[in-house]
């Protein structure tokens, strides 16, 4: 072999429609390194990965690949597979009603002929777990085992199909600090027998005390790979790089700021999943007084959409505790249709998935939070809906040709002022924005922001929950941040800054 | 050609690349017309013209009642993306309890009819507890529903075999004609009477919503094409009325399918609860963060689902004057084929009740056509299916173009 490294990814660009998800990125891997990459939401980090394991296959991207010193032209996972990449998911990749030798040899079975040679299968099953120092019988069902486990089934399975480079994606996000620690000694393990790990992850401190390298995206480009060996990964470095932009003026001025009483408080808020088996939101205290704009900050799982859709009148049933207090009053919203009551709007971070009704035209979907607006005794009135309709999209500049216009063919922008049409029309006092501006272009972004400062100056609040730092620091009156369901830090305009929120985002 | 006959070609052409276009687009509306077009003039020319006669034009949507109010009731359900299986032998059993009131247990039919009907709302009901607040598929409730109504439908009639019903009341919902005052030229005055009455509110609505359309500067049809649309539709309401009046005029089925339609398509349409429907099969967790009531919006379609039944047990039991234990047997193939002829989608959300009685007026002249000529009972039921195939196959296909 010619170079040290195993893997050089060199000039990789990658486009969706209008929107640059990296751009010119050079990525090098050293041979059996420990080498983490880093970035905010959005940077860039994902992408580059699934461009590497085949997930966007050759040819949807430009520049090159270089695998053990080979151009490589992945038009498939299995490619990227049969190379010797694997890549272990957040949300692991396990059937959970198999068994782990099952799981572990998936679609790679160990067979005599035609018919799967199942003593086989159990004998090197138990072999791969030994090599990742699971202890536990490979008759086990998936289900049975907790998250951290699993995981290590899912490196089992990567050591399988003998794995030259493996790439973790957060590995520690949903596991306590126990199984942290144990993974990441597994990790230094595998270096030991050779194999080249890429890390992503958000824990700065697990970041610091494992990687050999560690690289920084931001925005899509690769911004430094700082040596560890040369004590270059340090929790300020890695931070500054992270977020190190000017805030340009993309954020229009509000006129004059008129702060009144609070609106919406939750004391002691907790909200326990029963699914998932854990609380997913912890003692929360948090207000909104009239007139401001909140802005909760955090990365990824942090657990801002739980809060929200929890104070929304619980969608998904958790076991709520605490008080919820709507002008001061104590308040049980048990669907979301006591929240819209009460003056309390979300519109939901994924506006496709369940923001939008997208085989409908304009105009329905904007009354359908508020059809008693437009009805009398439960009969429609059409031309009622016709002309409401007709003045939100002139007032949000919906660019379509009309509101019979279907909303599934809409830009990203235009869906989204839609969506934003439809919380408007039930006339809230509180407007929940879950990641406002994600996916949208520059100018549609500027657009929703006049419009936030608008609403403003009318009298509304707005909790605006967001992963785009300079977006949070450019809009908000407060700042809440939050990370692993907590709050973690709360800080007013004038003393946020990019690196405190951050710190209090990796804690 | 001098410029004058040049503009009327030309204008001809446009109305026929217009037509083009519109059905081009608008191919899931309009598949079901041309379908029922197509096998209407196939089984005339088979038939040498016997398909179209009065006679058989009156008795085939006689037949067609039945099922076509479980059409309206199923493209409902479909719509918020669930199936009910168990409308078959739910309308059985509930028409034999029909029977067994009105012939052993002596209750007079203004009684028995809303009994039958409460009864059927409750069974809808319960069907939807299962769906909605157990989270049972409804595919396998109501797979157990029809078990166990078929069950039922033995039971009580276990005993007797079939139950004949003599009410006379009770069986002319089946069977009889609503009334002619005098007859003009041999053909039912009042039938006819409505037919025009029927014409005249299509072509009313029909301006109006143009109207509308155009004060609020939508894209509408050219005025040629309208006109073509509205000639070409009233000229068949005319033919098919024409045809009925030949015969003993509209019956009580066609008038209780009409009404059915309309009230469905009012509610569908120009009501919040429609509105609620469609949102929660377009997208049940937007609906539900929209303020919508899910749960309820499932129990009311199923229980709405549970009335249609009852009064397709009505029907079917009056037009055969008898309830029989075989009752019911495949009704919920006819009204699934039906909806999904008539434009319902798999995927939610989509879908008219208007489409579904063509959809069932297609199911049943296939089966009639079939009959006057003598095909056979087996090639009839695989035929039957391979047309509910080509609905299905059609739904997707036409699906996939549009994303």
């Amino acid at each position: 072999m010619m170079s040290n490294y195993i893997l050089e990814m060199v000039n990789i660009s990658k486009e969706f429609t209008g929107v640059k998800a990296l751009t010119d990125v050079n990525f090098k891997v050293e041979k059996g390194e420990i080498h983490c990459l880093i970035g905010e939401n959005g940077a860039g980090k994902s992408t580059l990965m699934k461009v590497l394991s085949g997930v966007y296959p050759y040819g949807t991207y430009k520049g090159d690949i270089v695998f053990e010193d080979d151009i490589q032209a992945f038009n498939k996972i299995s490619d990227s597979v049969k190379a010797g990449i694997a890549i272990i998911y957040q949300e692991l990749a396990l059937f959970p009603d198999l068994t782990v030798y099952e799981n572990i040899f998936a679609g790679n079975e160990i067979k005599r002929g035609a018919v799967v040679d199942w003593n086989q299968t159990i004998a090197e099953a138990k072999k791969m777990l030994q090599r990742v120092g699971l202890n536990v019988n490979p008759e086990v069902l998936i289900k049975d085992l907790g998250v951290g486990k699993q995981q290590l089934v899912e490196i089992a399975k990567a050591l399988s199909k003998n794995v030259k480079l493996l790439i973790l994606d957060e590995p520690t996000a949903a596991l306590n600090e126990n199984d942290s620690e144990n993974l990441l000694e597994l990790l230094r393990e595998l270096k030991k027998q050779g194999i080249t790990c890429i890390m992503i992850s958000h824990k700065l401190k697990e970041v610091i005390s494992i990687a050999d390298k560690a690289t920084v995206l931001r925005d899509g480009r690769t911004i430094c790979t700082l040596d560890g060996s040369k004590g270059e990964i340090t929790e300020n470095t890695i931070i500054r790089n992270m977020v190190g932009r000017e805030i340009e003026d993309i954020y229009p001025k509000r006129a004059s700021k008129s702060i009144g009483s609070k609106i919406l408080e939750v004391k002691n808020w907790t909200a326990y999943d029963p699914q998932l088996g854990r609380d997913v939101v912890k003692d929360v205290n948090l207000h909104v007084k009239k007139g401001e704009i909140v802005g909760i900050a955090g990365l990824m799982g942090s657990g801002r959409t739980e809060l929200a859709r929890s104070i929304f009148g619980n969608p998904k049933s958790y076991r709520l505790q605490g008080e919820l207090l709507v002008n001061g009053s104590a308040k049980s919203l048990k669907h979301p249709k006591d929240a819209i009551k009460e003056g309390i709007a979300y519109v939901t971070e994924d506006r496709k998935g369940d923001g939008l009704f997208l085989i409908q035209d304009i105009k329905n979907n904007i009354s359908a939070a508020n059809l008693n607006g437009i009805s009398r005794k439960g009969v429609i009135n059409d031309n009622k809906e016709i002309r409401i309709a007709s003045d939100y999209k002139s007032s949000l500049n919906v660019k379509a040709p009309s509101i019979e216009q279907i909303v599934g063919n809409l830009s990203g922008g235009n869906q989204q002022k839609v969506s934003l049409g439809k919380w408007l029309f039930v006339g809230p006092q509180l407007l929940i924005l879950d990641e406002p501006t994600r996916g949208i272009d520059v100018g549609a972004k500027f657009e929703i922001y006049t419009i936030m400062n608008k609403l403003i100056a009318e009298g509304m609040s707005i909790i605006m929950i967001s992963s785009e730092l300079g977006e949070i620091l450019g809009m908000s009156d407060r700042i809440y941040v939050m990370a692993e369901g907590a709050i973690k830090g709360e800080l007013p305009i004038e003393e946020a800054n990019q690196e405190n929120i951050m710190q209090f985002a990796t804690q | 050609m001098n410029l004058v006959t040049q503009g009327k070609k030309e204008h001809q052409t446009n109305i026929l690349s217009e037509g083009k276009t519109l059905l081009k687009v608008n191919i899931r509306e309009y598949g079901m017309y041309i379908a029922l077009f197509v096998i209407m003039l196939t089984f005339s020319i088979l038939t040498d013209g016997l398909f179209m006669s009065s006679r058989n034009i009156s008795n085939l949507l006689d037949a067609t009642g039945y099922i076509a109010v479980l059409a309206v009731g199923m493209t409902l359900v479909i719509v918020i993306r669930h199936i009910d299986l168990s409308v078959g032998f739910a309308a059985g059993f509930l028409g034999a309890i029909a029977a067994i009131l009105l012939s052993q247990a002596g209750v007079p039919v203004y009684l028995t009819i809303p009994i039958i009907l409460i009864l059927g709302i409750i069974v809808g009901l319960f069907n939807g507890v299962l769906v909605a607040s157990l989270g049972i598929p409804s595919f396998v409730a109501s797979l157990a529903g029809m078990l166990i109504f078929r069950g039922a439908l033995l039971r009580v009639t276990e005993k007797t075999g079939t139950i004949i019903v003599k009410d006379e009341h009770f069986n002319a919902l089946g069977n009889g004609y609503i009334p002619s005052l005098f007859k003009l030229d041999d053909l039912n005055f009042l039938s006819l009477l409505l037919g025009v009455l029927v014409i005249l509110l299509f072509i009313y609505f029909e301006v109006s919503k143009r109207r509308n359309k155009i004060k609020y500067q939508f894209e509408v049809i050219s005025k040629s094409m309208f006109t073509v649309k509205l000639i070409f539709v009233s000229a068949i309401i005319a033919y098919i009325t024409y045809i009925i009046s030949g015969y003993n005029g509209f019956s009580w089925t066609v008038i209780i399918m009409l009404a059915v339609v309309v009230i469905y398509h009012f509610l569908t349409t120009s009501t919040v609860l429609g509105r609620h429907i469609y949102a929660v099969g377009s997208n049940p967790e937007a609906a539900h963060l929209s303020g919508i009531n899910v749960k309820k919006i499932t129990y009311i379609v199923f229980g709405s689902m549970g009335l249609l039944s009852a009064l397709s047990g009505i029907l079917f039991t009056a037009r055969l004057q008898s309830a029989t234990t075989t009752a019911g047997t495949l009704f919920e193939l006819d009204a699934i084929a039906a909806a999904y002829v008539g434009g319902v989608s798999a995927a939610g959300g989509v879908g008219k009740v208007t489409g579904s009685i063509i959809g069932a007026i297609v199911m049943a002249s296939l089966s009639s056509g079939m009959n006057l000529m003598g095909v056979g009972i087996s090639y009839q039921y695989m035929i039957r299916g391979g047309v509910l195939a080509i609905a299905v196959i059609f739904d997707v296909m036409t699906r996939r173009k549009r994303s």
